[in-house]
């Protein structure tokens, strides 16, 4: 899916390029750019305890009445990453996933390519969110037992069991060795 | 080609080297490189070529404890913590990663955590994180752990422990071992692999059960050091009753970062001994890798960064093959749970229910008496050694024992202890027994020391009576020595009787003192004893003899 959201040109906003809000829709098809609002840089509101009022009128403040965005050539972005036979061996053991043919790990160099579009984005100086939760307050339980003693509900999902335990395969299993893999030879790639 | 490696990498003596050492990551390499004869990376130190082959290893030991916190209900769920309960009893949809369940924090682990840093005298953080730790077993079912790496619950903590040094091992050395940070972190489940049947059995009551990690810096050289620092961990640990720390049960768990390397050279590329359950095991499996990793590097071969499983039945750490290659947990924040905030009072807000906070200054308040102001405390109250004071510590229950009798008896303090150490622990070792199974109670042997100062029994006798005591239950010190007819012989007239038997038995020994040898007096001393079961009271029989032979 996301694929199909790949522009066929680079598009970036800048701050001052010119390339000013357009109306109409922004559909998978005519997606060009990541929208941003027109003042620049939006300031996350990072106060705590501050009155939820105030702190949505601010919040609403901020963002733009209308999408907009900039092109932005391909030379603008960093380097390409390589995608080395190592790396998707890598990420093939912890996804535990075949990346199957060669296809697979163009769509993956894409991807890594739509993603570093980010690098471009001004952080200087802003603290990264890591949750929209995280100035919330984060709730305490009272130590006391309230849960458990369904091991008959849980196991009754499970597609094989000994006794009251879950039966797994022995350990991990390990994808084959690059060479034993029938599906893609790696050593054939050009990549 | 192994070798051809080996030879590779000490011709590279001459490149730079970055130095990377983090914990966190459990990666530490000195420096890679890629071996063009065989493909693979090389993780390898430097070393200087020239420099002779006699060399002065020093290991370096960092210790990770997982201390299972003592709650009712585990970190995130309310499902009951219990050790051996019927399998996947004690499993709520949380703790097996059903889709649609979310986390809640349970306060009880949040406050032993706090106490357990104050406790090894940590700054707590007042903004702490959760993180996700991702990695697949089949006992972890989320394929995540949640855990604190980012920013934990306390951080730069200070261990101060005894070792005992000295060839009898009577003396201590006071060392400390620098705390990096204490996180709080969900168990995982547990394995039964059943080889014969090629399937894992999977068993999910441990699957969230709230943990205390504590990640110490490399300050230690050996296993005895970590072993110790360990024991007194888990006094403390017992003390604050943060943790039960059984290691037998798992309650306590260590993973050892072990390598050598040469005074005033960087630090050496580490192996991970994993999953040690006993404090001597813990010893045995550091010495044996320090010793294995230098003959390693003196044979020019290279130490792997792996991980490593301890064999107790041969002593040998041996590589686990569970685990291939560099682990990667992809480390990302966790989005369920927002930071955790930890008050104190100053900061305390006035209209927060009290229910949802923690404060560090009142679990301050709270805090039992740690292991080592106590053995301080013992040793100005009672005028006992600090090495006895040490080993009252290091069984549960034995340091009440110890003081209720010394409370209760007319005997020095110093004396109960030696009755204590080695009369009652080796009673207790014998029969396999802890303090607080015995049948022993302490004022009994209040009683019976009473007799001994008092002189109604003589040491020997004291310790046959003690032995009497251990075998019946219930009878007190005076009813044994009565029944046995165990007391202290001081009737003159029938001493007299015997002293004047055994010198008419013993014509030689009377003829040497006779001649002025004065010490074969003793021998004579020691047949009377023999003749009255080690009744006979000393100084009395010594007079008699006197008297009768001068």
């Amino acid at each position: 899916m996301w694929r199909r959201l790949v522009p066929d040109r680079a598009a970036w906003p800048r701050a001052g390029a010119g390339v000013g809000p357009r109306g109409g829709g922004v559909g998978p098809a005519t997606w060009r750019g990541i929208h941003r609002p027109p003042t620049g840089r939006p300031a996350r509101p990072r106060e705590r305890g501050g009155q939820a009022g105030q702190r949505d009128r601010g919040a609403r403040g901020l963002v733009p009445q209308a999408p907009t965005w900039q092109a932005l050539e391909e030379h603008q972005l960093p380097e390409r990453t390589e995608v080395t036979p190592d790396m998707i061996d890598h990420l093939e053991r912890l996804a535990l996933v075949d990346f199957q043919n060669q296809e697979g790990v163009e769509t993956l160099a894409k991807a890594i390519q739509f993603a570093d579009r980010l690098h471009l984005v001004d952080t200087e100086g802003v603290e990264p969110m890591d949750s929209v939760l995280e100035d919330r307050c984060l709730y305490l339980r009272v130590d006391e037992v309230t849960e458990g003693y369904c091991a008959e509900v849980l196991l009754s999902g499970a597609s094989q069991v000994v006794e009251e335990y879950f039966v797994a395969p022995p350990g991990n299993i390990p994808l084959p060795k690059k060479e034993e893999r029938e599906s893609f030879g790696v050593q054939n790639c050009d990549w | 080609g192994e070798r051809s490696c080996t030879d590779m990498i000490s011709q590279m003596a001459f490149f730079s080297v970055t130095k990377f050492y983090d914990y966190r990551l459990d990666i530490c390499y000195l420096s890679s490189v890629y071996c063009s004869n065989c493909i693979y990376r090389h993780h390898f130190t430097v070393k200087n070529c020239f420099s002779s082959s006699k060399s002065s290893w020093v290991g370096v030991v960092g210790l990770e404890v997982h201390a299972q916190i003592c709650s009712n209900s585990k970190l995130f769920s309310g499902s009951l913590v219990q050790f051996s309960a019927p399998p996947n009893s004690l499993v709520s949809f949380l703790d097996a990663s059903l889709p649609g369940t979310l986390p809640v924090l349970n306060k009880r682990c949040v406050e032993g955590a706090v106490m357990t840093g104050l406790a090894l005298n940590c700054t707590i953080n007042k903004r702490s994180l959760f993180d996700r730790k991702h990695y697949f077993y089949a006992d972890l079912p989320a394929g995540y752990q949640i855990t604190q790496q980012r920013c934990p619950v306390a951080v730069n903590g200070m261990l101060t422990y005894n070792l005992c040094t000295g060839k009898n091992r009577n003396q201590t050395t006071l060392k400390s071992v620098r705390i990096k940070q204490i996180q709080l972190e969900q168990d995982s489940g547990k394995s039964l692999h059943d080889d014969a049947r090629f399937q894992t059995l999977i068993d999910l009551n441990r699957a969230g059960v709230g943990l205390i990690e504590i990640v110490m810096e490399p300050d230690m050289t050996c296993g005895e050091e970590a072993a110790a620092a360990v024991r007194e961990l888990q006094l403390i640990l017992q003390q604050l009753g943060t943790c039960r720390g059984n290691m037998a049960e798992g309650q306590l768990r260590v993973d050892a970062n072990i390598s050598v390397h040469q005074p005033g050279e960087p630090y050496g590329v580490r192996a991970e001994v994993k999953n040690i359950n006993s404090a001597r095991f813990l010893a045995r499996a550091i010495d044996y890798e320090i010793q294995r990793q230098i003959e390693v590097l003196e044979n020019g071969e290279i130490i792997l960064n792996e991980t490593r499983a301890f064999d107790y039945k041969s002593g040998r750490t041996i590589p686990m093959r569970d685990k291939e290659g560099k682990q990667d947990y992809r480390f990302m924040p966790e989005p369920n749970l927002p930071p955790l905030i930890i008050y104190d009072n100053k900061t305390l807000p006035s209209n927060v229910n009290h229910q949802q906070v923690v404060n560090i200054d009142q679990i301050r308040e709270q805090m039992p008496e740690l292991p080592s102001v106590k053995r301080t405390r013992l040793v100005e109250k009672y005028n006992i050694l600090t090495e006895h004071s040490i080993t009252l510590m290091s069984e549960d229950g034995l340091m009440e024992f110890f003081e209720t009798v010394a409370e209760n008896t007319l005997a020095n303090p110093r004396k109960v202890i030696s009755w204590i150490i080695n009369e009652f622990l080796g009673f207790l070792k014998q029969n396999n027994l802890t303090v607080r199974q015995s049948p022993f109670k302490p004022l009994a042997l209040s009683e019976l020391l009473d007799l001994l100062e008092k002189g109604v029994v003589s040491s020997s006798a004291a310790k046959q009576v003690f032995t009497e005591m251990c075998k019946k239950e219930g009878k007190s010190a005076s009813q044994i020595v009565k029944e046995k007819e165990l007391g202290l012989l001081q009737d003159q007239a029938k001493l007299e009787q015997i002293c004047q038997s055994i010198i008419e038995n013993h014509p030689k020994e009377v003829s040497e003192i006779h001649k002025g040898n004065w010490k074969v007096l003793n021998k004579l001393i020691g047949q009377v004893q023999k003749a009255t079961h080690r009744r006979a009271a000393p100084n009395l029989v010594k007079a008699i003899l006197e008297k009768k032979l001068s």
